[in-house]
């Protein structure tokens, strides 16, 4: 009953049961799970672009049905009116555009988008960036419509979405060159510094340096160190700053005073002669920004949902004008109060009332619930849904910002913007340790005062530097730099660095079941004959179903065998007939088509009757994930409790545990049961990680120590997460696992040794024994070291992830044969 | 010892430069993707004959 195990070679996706479809890629048939799959690989393979499939490293997105691309989605692009607020018009009667790309996972796919619309006539620039998800475009008009650039982008898989040019340089990139600017500085600066300290120090040591030179090269320092002070050292400054003014100490005011005063003194001291600090300052500068920049790159991999707004809606909607006509408009031109006609198939462009029409709305976007609910004029319709199943016409009653998903998606950036528990957790301590440093170099520096003025400053410097948190503050982000990349590679994205140390300490799982244990659609489970044959029965349900777009018809997609119906008819929340080789056919709900009530109420029966009778019953089910079983035993032995939270009914989710062997379940569980329940656990001491797929399971995500999404979920259910399962497979949670839990070794071995190197080196420095030079480079030495060690976690070669089926996706040797 | 007082500027000089070559480097966002380029080395350097130039093949399937 489960799919065969063999997946999609383009998208991953399991295989439906049935005729494989297949395409031919470097000169071997590759199974095909969809048309769309089938189309774009033939395309890319046609192209000469098989190559994607050698370097990617990460599955494509699964298409759209070549159907609904060509659905001119993007027409109301080509008018001047709609582009100007997305399209910059350069002096050479060019234009450029920068879209915001979905499924944009590996460099391949990058590198296939440049090369299929580097090819389009009239593309005269192309540039994907796989690391913030955008693309930059640019065309001549005269000769390429905007419109099919867009479609032949959307038609590989990769939908593309115009960003205002306001959007165009994210904060995050002007973020990252800032921060890469001051390391240069810094870097470049404590080089020059240092050469020069060498010299100074040695002619000091042999005592026959030129007074004059020794003047030259100090005055020097002071002219490097000074923009590295200034410049690569403002961060900290002003973090300083800030922190004092909140009275709330953390790292960066030790920083501050040990830069802040070395830098003060030593240019006191070029005028009034003395010791110069200008090596020790630019070396804390440069490490400190080091440490700062890694962190800052963890950051960023997280924010990669932005934009997750623009994803959820179409680009253009269909207005209907006065006249009854209708006419594609751009999002953006929709008001309060305009009709708009939304067809079969697709997305709802924004929250409205339905002013004509009945059908049935796939809100799984939004509630993660497959299943679509039916709606009948005058009921509110959200943004975001798919219509299924009849066109409707909907009054639009809010747009933009007031939408409701607009809200959502506030509300979840106000939530990642708040501060990690754990992060908090990690400053407190801080401030501790800032007060204790603080004091120890307040009392050292009374003593030395007392006892030798002259040497009490280079020796609290020496205290400050020592003691420097470097190590200390280095040691947990690099760790989880490391880990982090290397799990990216695995296909589980972190999107916040503290969660993997929660992830290591947890030991409960809460699991959604639709989506993430099972697929998340219907697959054909059992056919019951009543007259006939099975096969046949089969082909012709799937005859029928082959226009619709209800999760019910895709189960049948696999059994198509080129017969059409005609004359078919949709009767929503009731089943479907048309005429297939001339036989009147109904298919749809038992009582509805005349056959007896379902009996069985596990998974959803449909009944196929003719006009002498009932046919056949099939029983619709929802798959389980081939790979879970064996994840959830792993998880076990990695000291696990799996327990399964589901809306559904009891029958499903009771055989779902027993066929996975989990023992506890909860059925019929309202996003506040799963909270409540959530809470339960950890009012009980267990750590809980909630592993869903739908926006119901948000607030539950919310309130977990971790959250997991599954990649294929809800965009929101992803952007509210702390890690993203990217392959959607349960198995790489297992290698989240043991690498989390390598991770914390790893922290707990660099913590040890920072603090072990500190309360060594302290007494040191407050004896006088320690220059500042030394200890500046003793507190390199012990950077480096706990840099080298977090290194190991992203070295390491992989453990085999159980389930981990067919990982086409694996960047193969360089040499891989043909 | 007195060529330190030409050599030293001159090596500012030189770090002035690489400092502003960096930063000209980075504004023209050659640092925003560190990732792809690996990897597109690799990709580009296959120059396999494009079927689509060969549009007259006879067997080719056309979908």
């Amino acid at each position: 009953m489960t799919a065969t195990g063999e997946a999609c070679y383009h998208c991953g996706e399991p295989l439906p049961p049935g005729p494989v479809r297949t395409a031919r890629i470097d000169g071997v048939e590759r199974p095909m799970c969809c048309p769309g799959c089938e189309a774009v690989a033939s395309l890319i393979a046609d192209s000469g672009l098989d190559d994607f499939y050698r370097f990617r490293t990460a599955p494509a997105p699964t298409p759209a049905s070549p159907a609904r691309v060509a659905a001119d989605e993007w027409q109301a692009y080509d008018r001047d009116a709609v582009q100007r607020p997305y399209v910059r018009r350069l002096p050479d009667d060019q234009r450029e555009a920068v879209l915001l790309v979905e499924g944009l996972t590996c460099a391949a796919c990058a590198w296939l988008i440049e090369r299929v619309l580097g090819a389009e006539p009239g593309v005269t620039d192309i540039q994907v960036n796989p690391a913030t998800g955008r693309a930059l475009l640019r065309w001549d008009p005269a000769r390429a419509a905007l419109s099919g650039l867009l479609r032949r982008m959307a038609g590989l898989g990769y939908r593309p979405h115009l960003l205002a040019a306001s959007e165009s340089l994210p904060a995050i990139t002007r973020e990252r060159r800032a921060a890469l600017k001051r390391l240069i500085v810094a870097g470049l600066g404590m080089m020059q510094v240092m050469m020069y300290a060498v010299a100074l120090y040695a002619g000091a040591i042999h005592e026959d340096m030129d007074p004059g030179i020794a003047g030259f090269l100090r005055g020097i320092s002071l002219l490097v160190a000074t923009p590295v002070f200034f410049y690569a050292g403002m961060p900290f400054l002003r973090g300083a700053w800030r922190d004092l003014r909140a009275r709330r100490p953390g790292m960066d005011v030790p920083v501050s005073l040990a830069i802040g005063g070395a830098y003060t003194a030593s240019v006191w001291h070029i005028f009034a002669g003395g010791e110069i600090y200008f090596d020790s300052v630019t070396m804390f500068v440069f490490f400190l920004s080091v440490a700062r920049f890694l962190e800052m790159a963890a950051r960023h991999r997280a924010s990669r949902a932005t934009g997750a707004l623009a994803r959820m809606l179409p680009a253009t909607a269909l207005r209907v004008t006065a006249a009854g006509d209708t006419e594609r408009v751009a999002l953006a031109e929709l008001a309060v109060g305009d009709r708009v006609r939304v067809p079969v198939g697709d997305p709802v462009p924004s929250d409205g009332r339905i002013v004509a029409g009945d059908s049935r709305l796939d809100e799984s976007l939004l509630t993660g619930e497959f299943m679509p609910v039916a709606k009948r004029v005058g009921r509110p319709v959200v943004g975001g849904s798919v219509n299924l199943t009849a066109p409707i016409d909907i009054e639009i009653t809010r747009v933009g910002q007031d939408t409701l998903v607009a809200g959502i998606v506030r509300l979840l950036d106000r939530a990642q913007s708040q501060r990690p528990r754990l992060a908090v957790v990690a400053d407190r301590v801080a401030r501790w340790f800032v007060a204790g440093v603080l004091l120890a170099a307040a009392a050292t520096g009374l003593y030395w005062w007392q006892t030798d003025p002259a040497h009490a400053f280079p020796i609290v410097l020496a205290v400050l530097v020592v003691t420097c948190p470097c190590a200390l503050s280095l040691a947990t982000p690099t760790a989880l730099v490391a880990a982090t990349a290397r799990l990216a590679r695995q296909g589980l994205l972190v999107a916040r660095a503290g969660a993997l140390e929660t992830l290591a300490k947890s030991d409960h799982l809460l699991l959604d079941k639709t989506g993430t244990l099972t697929l998340g659609r219907l697959s054909l489970n059992e056919t019951v004959v009543h007259a006939g044959d099975a096969a046949e029965a089969r082909h012709l349900a799937a005859a029928l179903q082959a226009h619709s777009e209800h999760p019910i018809a895709q189960a049948f997609r696999a059994h198509r065998d080129g017969r059409e119906a005609r004359a078919v008819r949709v009767h929503p929340g009731r089943g479907i007939e048309g005429v297939v080789d001339g036989r009147r056919l109904r298919l749809g709900r038992p009582d509805w088509v005349g056959a007896a009530e379902a009996t069985d109420n596990e998974g959803t029966e449909v009944t196929l009757a003719g006009d002498d009778g009932p046919i056949a019953t099939f029983r619709l089910a929802d798959a389980i994930r081939p790979e879970a079983r064996a994840a959830v035993r792993e998880l076990q032995r990695l000291g696990f409790t799996p327990e399964i939270a589901s809306g559904d009914g009891p029958g499903p989710v009771a055989a779902l545990a027993r066929e996975l062997g989990i023992e506890t379940w909860h059925a019929r569980m309202t996003p506040e049961d799963k909270l409540a329940r959530m809470h339960d656990l950890q009012t009980a001491g267990r750590r809980v990680v909630m592993v869903g797929d739908g926006v119901n399971d948000a607030p539950v995500i919310a309130g977990a120590d971790v959250s997991v999404a599954m990649g294929s979920g809800s965009v929101l259910a992803q952007s509210s997460a702390d890690m993203v399962l990217t392959a959607g497979r349960l198995g790489d949670l297992v290698a989240g696992v043991t690498i989390a839990r390598r991770t914390l070794r790893v922290i707990r071995q660099n913590l040890a040794w920072a603090a072990s190197y500190n309360t060594v080196a302290l007494p040191l420095a407050a004896a006088g024994l320690v220059a500042p030079w030394m200890a500046a480079l003793g507190m390199s030495a012990s950077s480096l070291l706990v840099v080298a060690n977090a290194a190991r976690l992203g070295r390491e070669r992989a453990a085999p992830v159980p389930g981990d089926a067919d990982t086409a996706c694996d960047i193969p040797a360089l040499g891989a044969s043909r | 010892m007195n060529i330190i007082l030409i050599l030293v500027p001159l090596s500012l000089v030189l770090v002035a430069l690489a400092v502003w070559a960096f930063f000209w480097a980075v504004g023209s966002g050659q640092f925003d993707d560190l990732d792809s380029p690996a990897y597109r080395i690799l990709l580009d350097d296959d120059d396999k004959p494009r079927r689509d130039e060969t549009e007259d093949e006879p067997d080719r399937d056309e979908t």
